[in-house]
Formats: structure tokens, sequence, C-alpha cells
């Protein structure tokens, strides 16, 4: 059910295919396809918009095309002993570079230096009346104009259908090492989280996963290599119980599976939901309500955003979700979900809608791209 | 002409605030005709002194109303011209707006009315050990809400960033008086940042009235290096040869000679007065990281042969380096009546490059620049020497300027790394952008607000914006309480 596939292989085909369209979606590596289901809509395939253009390490800095997998990108990146620091998810999946700053998802990694926004200087988008247009700049500061790029953050592709980003990008951590504890309760865990969280050791990741056994936390250390033992040890003194590690190409696969979703079920709707420590709460409270609470989810990168997998067989209840978030004022990303399970993109509560229908209507009049 | 006569529109601003919180007239005003960028002066039609978000909101809504021009003060130490008044519109001072509101060490957030100073955040964290990381040279008087509209920036932004990377949430009041909530207090967010996109919009989308910051850990040990080099060039090299060691400092900062020297006669920092590049490298963080990462430093630095190194002994030792730096802009008033504080942004590589044309264009124009610059990211700032009683000087030193912007785009960079382009570079912003951009910025702009009532006339190249010309130094900057960085 859906209408012409575009392939575009430049910034102006994509103009002309955005300018014809009634309604577009664009589409990357379709790795989160509640975002890009196309209902009905031509769908613009970017996945020929690939290409590293410009990657100058000195400066920090990485340009690549909109279809760009992340993992072409990674990959040049690690030559260089560099990453980027927002930890994109479902990279191994084939997660493309328009397609994650469209979502504004970031993996467990985004704890040590920031998301998303805070790595993206520049983007080239074509907007809902085909204009090509460009915001921020290649360089690591700049302050000249609006700052288009962070609108684009999370857009979904529909405010513009990105072409080209720059990414601020850091050097690697030499080793890296992560510390485990099992077992335990939710508020305990918490506890444990605020104290290694609160402390003096830079942490790459802070994690609490839910399992069968109770609650995991795992605390992720990156540096230099000489130091890493001794910061592992002053990390472990501030928990109760004891901790197994993680070193080498384990710490390596453990991370990787997290932030590819490995741990949730291939059938289930997974979601991303902004929180806090004292919001995380919130969240069990919501789940054991809707009789949810062995619904697989982690609460990652220092408990700011939550990881949800809602079981496939509980799809029909996916409104009294959206209802229960919106009465906490929880947000939730649908980044997964089931092909028939139309859900929105967004559920619960939604702040700045004034401010968001005004710049939907300057970028985007027609409302080719949907509104959100 | 605004459906509403002047004198209703008085009678109702006086109606809601009190006479006494509405100044008119040339004497109680005349503290807010111009901020830091000296060489503007504006009369505003009215100074209104909110003390409440409700008040802004019924203040904008007045000037909606009767189609009066608006803008929000903070403590006017814009260098880009940001708070100069809008010819006959109205000055909202937004400084009694200066509760802290929230504090928690828990989500580690701070929330604050904008009328809050920046270092006043920082210390209201002190007792749990956290900091508000972004750090202008103004900190001890600038507001929250001035660093937001212009997204502030500092000598630290090179591993934490700007003011945008450290703002959560907002309460904001539209041009039309509609009020929106944007973000929370999360870190993370789902759909279009629009806190991304409403700090640094420089006052052009309405005003905030609340604002969750975002406070780091204050790091638990600093090792702060100061190099002395025979050139600026090798100064630079020094910082390329950082960055390729695959360290990430806190800092990186580089003064050229005329710099120090107006540095040295102002504070007394113990910088090395024959030194052509001096640099400061500082790393941060916990202890025996920051210990393993200066063995590397030190390396690194000792290859690219300063001619002398000092490493900070103590934490006075290491505020006597950076009082030096911090002051170095204000000290330059010593060597010079009047000087203009270019803001350009060049890539790291092509610093060296930039330096020396900067200096051949000043020896062509016949006048002296102090360079100071955030190396670390490519932010320069080159101090245009003049005096302002010399005829012709001003705008031979503002046509430096100018070219000098040129060059910072010519070489791939912005013409703005952190004062924004407000008035005082707004004929360059066509020159970074293509039509096509300008016109989907102008268009964002008049569907938030098409009346152009908020901070009419700054940032976009054609907005009309009449302004008398001065010069002089801010009465603030004469006080010493003020630098421009």
């Amino acid at each position: 059910m859906i209408g012409t596939v575009h392939r575009p292989a430049s910034a102006a085909e994509v103009a002309k295919a955005a300018g014809g369209a009634e309604r577009i979606v664009p589409r990357g590596g379709g790795t989160k396809p509640a975002l890009c289901a196309a209902q009905g809509a031509d769908v613009l395939d970017l996945s020929a918009l690939n290409g590293i253009t410009e990657y100058l390490p000195s400066e920090y800095t990485v340009t690549a095309l909109a279809g760009t997998p992340l993992a072409d990108v990674e990959a040049r990146l690690a030559a260089e002993g560099q990453y980027l620091p927002f930890d994109p998810l479902l990279v191994d999946a084939g997660s493309t570079v328009g397609g994650a700053v469209a979502a504004g998802a970031n993996g467990p990694g985004r704890l040590r230096y920031g998301g998303l926004r805070d790595f993206l200087l520049a983007v080239a988008f074509v907007d809902g009346r085909g204009e090509i247009i460009r915001g921020g700049a290649k360089v690591v500061k700049n302050a000249a104009g609006f700052d288009l790029p962070k609108l684009m953050v999370g857009s979904l592709g529909r405010l513009g259908v990105l072409t080209e980003c720059t990414f601020k990008v850091f050097p690697h951590p030499e080793s890296c090492a992560t510390l485990r504890v099992a077992g335990l309760a939710f508020d305990e865990a918490l506890a444990a989280a605020g104290r290694v969280g609160g402390g003096a050791v830079e942490l790459e990741c802070l994690d609490l996963v839910h399992g069968a056994a109770g609650w995991g936390l795992e605390i992720r250390i990156g540096g230099r290599s000489h130091a890493l033992e001794a910061r592992l040890n002053r990390a472990a003194d501030l928990l109760d119980s004891g901790a197994s590690t993680l070193v080498g190409d384990a710490d390596t696969r453990h991370w990787r599976a997290r932030r590819e979703l490995h741990w949730a079920a291939p059938d289930a709707s997974v979601f991303k939901l902004p929180v806090t420590p004292a919001t995380a709460g919130v969240l069990e409270q919501v789940l054991a309500e809707l009789e949810a609470a062995r619904a697989a989810r982690i609460y990652s990168a220092g408990i700011q955003q939550a990881f949800l997998a809602w079981p496939a067989e509980r799809s029909a209840d996916l409104p009294a979700l959206d209802r229960a978030l919106t009465e906490s004022k929880l947000t939730a990303l649908a980044l997964r979900a089931p092909a028939a399970t139309a859900t929105k993109p967004i559920l619960g509560y939604r702040s700045g809608g004034e401010l968001l229908r005004r710049v939907e209507q300057a970028l985007d009049p027609a409302g080719r791209f949907g509104r959100l | 002409m605004a459906p509403v006569d002047a004198a209703s529109f008085h009678d109702a601003l006086i109606q809601r605030l009190g006479s006494e919180r509405v100044l008119t007239g040339a004497a109680p005003m005349a503290a807010y005709e111009s901020d830091a960028l000296t060489a503007f002066r504006a009369r505003p039609r009215a100074v209104v002194l909110v003390e409440s978000a409700e008040e802004v909101v019924d203040v904008v809504r007045l000037c909606a109303a009767a189609e009066v021009p608006f803008l929000a003060r903070g403590s006017g130490t814009s260098l880009s011209g940001g708070s100069l008044p809008v010819d006959d519109g109205v000055v909202i001072a937004m400084n009694r707006l200066n509760r802290i509101l929230e504090v928690d060490p828990v989500r580690r957030i701070a929330v604050v009315e904008p009328g809050v100073v920046n270092l006043a955040v920082s210390d209201a964290a002190a007792p749990y050990g956290l900091y508000y990381s972004p750090d202008p040279s103004s900190q001890s008087v600038c507001t929250i809400g001035g660093n937001l509209a212009f997204n502030s920036g500092g000598a630290h932004c090179l591993k934490y960033g700007m003011t945008s990377n450290h703002v959560l949430g907002l309460e904001v009041v539209l041009p039309d008086g509609e009020v929106v909530e944007l973000g929370g207090d999360s870190l993370e967010g789902v759909g279009p940042d629009l806190v991304g996109l409403f700090v640094g919009s420089e006052g052009l989308f309405g005003i905030a009235t609340k604002i969750t910051l975002r406070l780091l850990p204050r790091p638990e040990t600093f090792f702060t290096l100061l190099a002395a080099y025979d050139s600026l060039a090798a100064a630079g090299e020094a910082v390329a040869a950082v960055v390729a060691s695959g360290l990430l400092p806190g800092a990186m900062e580089i003064m050229d000679n005329l710099a120090i020297e107006a540095a040295e006669a102002a504070v007394g920092a113990g910088y090395p007065l024959d030194a052509e590049g001096l640099l400061i490298v500082e790393l941060e963080g916990e202890k025996q990281q920051v210990a393993a990462e200066s063995e590397l430093l030190l390396e690194v630095v000792r290859q690219s042969k300063p001619y002398l190194e000092h490493i900070a002994s103590d934490a006075d030792d290491r505020m006597r380096i950076w009082k030096g730096r911090k002051s170095a802009f204000s000290a330059v008033g010593r060597l010079s009546p009047d000087y203009i504080v270019q803001d350009g942004v060049v890539p790291r590589s092509r610093l060296g490059e930039a330096l020396t044309r900067i200096q051949r264009l000043g020896e062509r124009h016949g006048i002296r620049v102090a360079n100071v610059f955030h190396a670390g990211d490519g932010n320069l700032h080159p101090l245009i020497l003049f005096d302002g009683r010399v005829e012709g000087d001003l705008e031979r030193a503002e046509e430096l300027a100018g070219e000098i912007l040129r060059l910072c785009i010519d070489l791939g960079g912005s013409i703005t790394g952190e004062h924004g382009v407000g008035m005082e570079k707004r004929q360059y912003l066509g020159e970074m952008f293509d039509d096509a951009d300008l016109d989907a910025m102008r268009r964002i702009r008049t569907a938030i607000d098409p009346g152009e009532l908020a901070n009419r006339g700054k940032m976009f190249p054609d907005a009309e914006a009449p302004a008398l010309l001065s010069h002089g130094p801010h009465p603030l900057e004469v006080a010493g309480v003020i630098s421009r960085e």
C-alpha cells in the first residue's frame, strides 16, 4: 500500500521528487520501520545518496551523504582512532546517517559527551517546497543563523529530507572495560547508579537492565589503558555487591549488542523514552499498572533514556500505553513496530506544539511530509 | 503606524507595571541605549523592568496588540549588538527575573529565570559538587537569558560544548504572547529539537522565561600547562600535535605578543613578555585519567619545542593563568582607546594561514591587531585597535573587520563562533549562506513572528534597524566589571 518509490541519486533529484509528490516519506536503511511506514505515500529511498564526502581527522569533522550506512562512517573513523560519541543505534543492521539524525535516537555511549544534537554541525536538506537548504557550518564551533541542524534532529522526516550531514567526532578512548552487577531490586539499582554516576569516575555508559533475576547495573569506563584498572576499582568501591568485569572484545561485543537492540524480541515494538532518575520510577509504575512489568527494558545513558520492548502479543494495548504515558507526562518514540501494528511514531505527552506548528508551516506548507 | 496610539500604549504599560517600572526619557534610559558593541546606540520608546514571567507575557501581548517592536535585555554584554534597542521599541529588562528556582543534584539540573547571572548558577550548584559549564569571559555579569539567545561559548567549549549543549528545557513567550513549553528535564528528547532551534535564535523567536540547565560534576582535578614559543605558527603546530595525539583537553588557548603584553600589564599573570605565541592547554577530569593524559600531553608539547614551559603548581597558580587569559581583551584597552573584537571561526588546521593573512591585512590598513583565540576549536578573536577620535579610524577598523570575516568564510569557517550575528555581522550572513538558506530562515522567522516584532533588525542582512553611531567603552567595561571575549 505504498505509492511510487523514488531513488534519487542527488540532492537535486530529491528536490524534484519531493516537490512533485502529494505525500512522501523518506527512507534510509529502514532499520526503524515505525518511522518510515509509507501508508499510501510515495517513498523516497535515499540509499543511492551514499558516500563520505569529506573527512578531516585533524578538524574532528566528517561529512557524509544522508544514505551512507553508519557502519561505513564508523569504519572510516576507526582507522584514524576516532568515533561518533553519540553512539548511533542499529549500525550493523544498516542504519544510515540521515535516518539516525531524523530519528534523533542515541545509544548508551551518549552518556560521556552528548547525543546527536551535540555532534551534528551542519546539514543539507530539501524542504516541502522542494528547496535545497543548508544550515550550520562544517567547523566545530559556529553561532551564525538559526540552528537548523538541531531542528532536524528528531524531525522524523516531517520538516525536510536530509541529503547531507556533518558531524563532530572525537578520539576514541584507548581502552574500555565494563563492570556488571546482577540481581538487584529496582530501587537498589537506581541508588547504585546514582552513586557511581555522581562519583568522580567519568563513565562511558551507565545502564540498568531488566532481567529474569532482577535488575543488572552495567558501568563502562574508557580512557588511557594504564589508568583503567585503578579507575575500575574506584567505581567498584562505590558498589555494595561484587561486580564481574568485561574487557577487550567481550566488552566491545556486549555494548554492540545493546545498541543493535538484540536484547529485544524481533517481533516486539521498541520504544525510546526520555527519562530522568526521578521519572524512571514513574515509567515502572505505568508498566506495573498495565501489567507489563515483564517487558524487556533498559534504562540507559545514566538513566536519561529508557528502551522498552513492548511484547507483540500486547500490541492491542498500545493505545492504553499511549494514554498512560500522556497522563504521566512521559513520551515515547516508536523505533520498531510489527508491520500489522499501525502505531503513531510518538506516544504520550507532547510539548512545543504551537511552535512546531509554525515551523511546519514555514518549511512544509502543503504538508507533503505529513504532520507530527 | 501602530494601530494603538503612543499615549494609550504607555498608559497600558504603566497600568500593568506601575510608573516606577516603566522608564521613559533620555536620562533614565541612557544605560539601555547601547551594549558591549559600543559603536552603536539607539533610543527605545520605553524600558520596562519586569519581575515575573506573567509580566513578560503581558508586556509582549501589549506590544503585539500595538505592533510595537520589543527585545529582552539582560546585562547588555552582547558583543554583536544583540541587545541594542530597536529604535522606538520597548526594552524588556530581565535582570529582576533572577531567581534560581531549583538545583537538583539527582537529575543534575538547575531551573532558573533568565535574569540569573551565569556564574550564580555554578555558585548555587557548587555545594553538590556540580557546575554550569559554558564560561563566557563576562560570566560574572552576563545573564543566562542572554547566553541562551546568543548561544554563548567560552574557553572551555571544546569538550562539552556551548550554551545550546547545556539547555534541556524552556518555557518561552512567543512574539504574540503565546506561551509554550519546550524540551524537559532529560538529556534526551523526542521529536524535532525545538529547544535547539530556540537557543541561539538571537531573540527573534520570543523570550525565554524559565530555563532548565544541565549541570556537570566538577572536574576532580586540572592539569594546566603554559608553553611559550618563538612564533605564533609554532604554537599553532603544537595545537595540531595535541589534537593528533588523541587527547581531548578541556581548553586550548593561544595569545599573541600584543595580547600577552596587555594581559601582563593588566593583571601580572606571569606570562613571558618576549613570547610570540603563548599556548595554554588544560586537561580536566578524574585524577588517574588526568595523570595518565598529562604524561602524553607533556611528551607531545615538548616535541613542539617551546622555549619555556610552566605547569600550574596549584589552584591559585591555575587561576592566575586563566585570569590573564580572560582579562586579555579588556587589557587591550590599555593599548588603544577603542577596539573591535571579531569572532570568526576557521578550520583548526588553517589557523596559521588565517593569522598570517590577518597580520597582512592589518599592515595594509595600518591598523594593529592583537590575537587571542580558542585554538582548540578554531575560534579566532582578533582585536582590531583604533582611535575613534581620529577621523575615519572607525571606518577603517570596520573595513578590516569585514575583510577578516570574509577570510573566515573563504577558509571554510563561520563568521561567528560564540558572539552571534546581532547587529554587527548582519551584512555578512548572506555571504556565508545562500539565498535559499536565508529564505528558509526568514520563513521560519515570519511564521513565528509575522510582524517581526521580536528583536527586529537583528541577524538578517536586509533587516531594517536605524541606529545612531557612537563609540567608547561600555560603562561596565570602564568599571572593570566586564570584558570582551
